[in-house]
């Protein structure tokens, strides 16, 4: 399993394992800022930054601080700083480092295109609870990702998202103008959509897996 | 063993992190000097951007009135940014009417100054002060009421209409806070200001103020508010406060008797229990001197054994109802909590007062 490439985890997280799609993680932004194409674009990039960041930031500290020796040498890894283990902390040591980067990216965001800033509005503060993010830590962990794979995963789940948020703001867009069944109007509608999308994701299943 | 390696590496961690952000702030979040430009020229400041409009204005000693501190929920700071305030914040809207937001009103503590910033501040603002005082007087009204009397150091004295307000700076962790308290005593005593402070649990201004001891000195900033005594001695004042909110009252009461003493007022006050009651002396000592001064209490919890009350009862709206009568021409002034103020409300409608000449400190 470790033989899998980093390019082919990162299409794969994009396509067949889309973490929005297929995890249903990240759902509550992804519903709430999928009205406009542009705060959708603009969110998606912030996610997908902190995804990769945050993926690498815990890679790093995980098996850099927080896992035993005798682990990280069964594994084959070298050793790390500390030799007792401390994986019991993983959880909060991710939420942590998530959130400090959240706060940086607000910074960037506000400093450097406050239309933007403006636009996402409290949802770029909320990226910090974002499941997507936390989960894809988690996966990284459990799918026992080395470095390179783990930034390719953080990547690719983060663009997986990002592409599925802008098709979600896209049809949301087009469907303004269309004439929907009024019980299905607003939420219930992006529900089916998204099933829809994530039906059509299913058929890229066949490419690749990553477990 | 690994308790201890995990406190100290969760703690090196976050200490990295905050550390990280702290460095960040620096650089990312200073806009540089902008200008702040106020009445078109009238007053041309250079100040750094990257804080609100509020406290930018406040350290140039501009003081927009904001009851709840800068937290963006009394809606108080009201000014007219005429460019370089961004878009209307989602955290403004529900204090802005429409015609507001089209005339480009911003509610002074969202605003976060990031350019070159152009702003219309009311003359009667831009004459607010700040005040350094001494405490005088600390005396206990009920078991969490305190009237506190303060002496005005620098200025010396502040000229103010009953009903206004002050806000006292109140020390805290970070940066002052303010918090707005009525002024009760009466406009004829300019170098003293009272207050009549109710001690909340948590709060950081009336824990402040509970706290103070003789000699110490308080800062406030004021007088605010749009409250104007009706000058025609004719109409008959009506005062309804419930809880701790007496301060306005009081001030309004003595005014007035000071001024015209045969004029006609109400006082109508709402208890819970008779603990709570506090000035009902002095003001039954003042209806003896004026007969046209006319003190209802009333106690909106049943009575404890040991407890003996004669005057009314049930909530204080129900009391207004039996003593107004119709058709008087009257000026209303009311103080105390949400609820109250809306029943009593509605029973002045019916005595037919119009909402133009009822007024009220909603807390």
């Amino acid at each position: 399993m470790t033989e899998t490439s980093a390019i082919v985890i990162l299409i794969a997280a994009i396509l067949t394992n889309n973490i929005l799609l297929t995890n249903f993680l990240g759902m509550c932004s992804f519903v709430a800022c999928s009205g406009q194409i542009r705060t959708a674009v603009g969110l998606g990039i912030a996610v997908t930054f902190v995804l990769t960041m945050t993926t690498a930031i815990n890679y790093a500290v995980y098996y850099g601080i927080l896992i035993s020796a005798e682990e990280a040498a069964e594994l084959g890894r070298a050793a790390p700083l500390l030799s007792t283990d401390i994986t019991h902390l993983s959880f909060i040591v991710f939420i942590a480092v998530i959130a400090a980067f959240v706060q940086l990216v607000e910074m960037f965001v506000e400093r450097f295109s406050p239309r933007l800033y403006f636009a996402l509005g409290i949802f770029l503060p909320l990226i910090t609870v974002n499941c997507a993010i936390l989960g894809a830590s988690l996966f990284m962990v459990i799918r026992g990702y080395n470095f390179a794979q783990s930034v390719g995963f953080g990547f690719g789940a983060g663009v997986g998202w990002a592409l599925a948020i802008i098709l979600m703001a896209g049809l949301r867009q087009k469907m303004n103008y269309s004439n929907i069944p009024e019980p299905f109007r607003g939420v219930p509608i992006a529900m089916i959509v998204t099933c829809v999308i994530a039906m059509a994701f299913m058929g890229f299943a066949g490419m690749v897996a990553i477990q | 063993m690994v308790y201890l390696w995990s406190v100290l590496s969760f703690g090196s961690l976050t200490t990295a992190l905050a550390a990280l952000l702290m460095v960040a702030e620096r650089y990312l979040v200073s806009y540089g000097i902008c200008k702040l430009d106020i009445n078109a020229g009238e007053k041309p400041l250079e100040v750094e951007g990257g804080r609100t409009l509020l406290s930018t204005l406040y350290e140039n000693e501009i003081f927009i009135p904001s009851a709840c501190g800068g937290k963006g929920t009394c809606g108080h700071c009201k000014i007219t940014v005429t460019s370089g305030g961004g878009p209307v914040l989602p955290t403004e809207t529900p204090y802005l009417s429409r015609k507001e937001i089209r005339s480009n009103v911003r509610l002074a503590c969202q605003v976060k100054i990031r350019e070159d910033i152009y702003v219309r501040i009311p003359e009667e603002l831009l004459n607010i002060r700040m005040f350094a005082s001494t405490v005088e007087s600390v005396s206990e009204l009920t078991h969490d009421i305190k009237e506190i009397r303060l002496r005005l150091d620098e200025p010396a004295e502040l000229s103010h209409r009953p009903g206004q307000y002050v806000q006292i700076q109140a020390p805290s962790s970070n940066e002052p806070v303010f918090r707005a308290y009525s002024i009760s005593s009466p406009v004829y005593e300019p170098n003293k200001v009272e207050l009549v402070v109710k001690l909340v649990p948590g709060g950081v201004a009336s824990t402040y103020l509970h706290s103070l001891k003789t000699g110490d000195t308080v800062h406030f900033t004021g007088p605010y508010g749009e409250f104007r005594l009706n000058e025609d001695p004719s109409v008959e004042i009506v005062c309804v406060g419930g809880g701790c909110g007496m301060a306005p009252m009081k001030n309004i009461i003595y005014t007035i008797y000071d001024k015209w003493p045969d004029r006609s007022c109400w006082l109508f006050f709402g208890c819970r229990t008779t603990d709570d009651i506090f000035y009902l002396e002095r003001f039954e000592e003042l209806a003896k001197k004026h007969p046209n001064f006319h003190v209802v209490y009333a106690l909106s919890e049943q009575l404890g054994p040991d407890e003996r009350w004669e005057g009314e009862t049930g909530f204080i709206h129900l009391s207004v109802d039996k003593y107004l009568e119709t058709g008087v021409k009257r000026q209303a002034f009311l103080c105390g909590p949400p609820p109250m103020i809306e029943a009593v409300t509605r029973v002045l409608d019916e005595k037919g007062i119009p909402s133009d000449d009822i007024f009220y400190d909603e807390f």
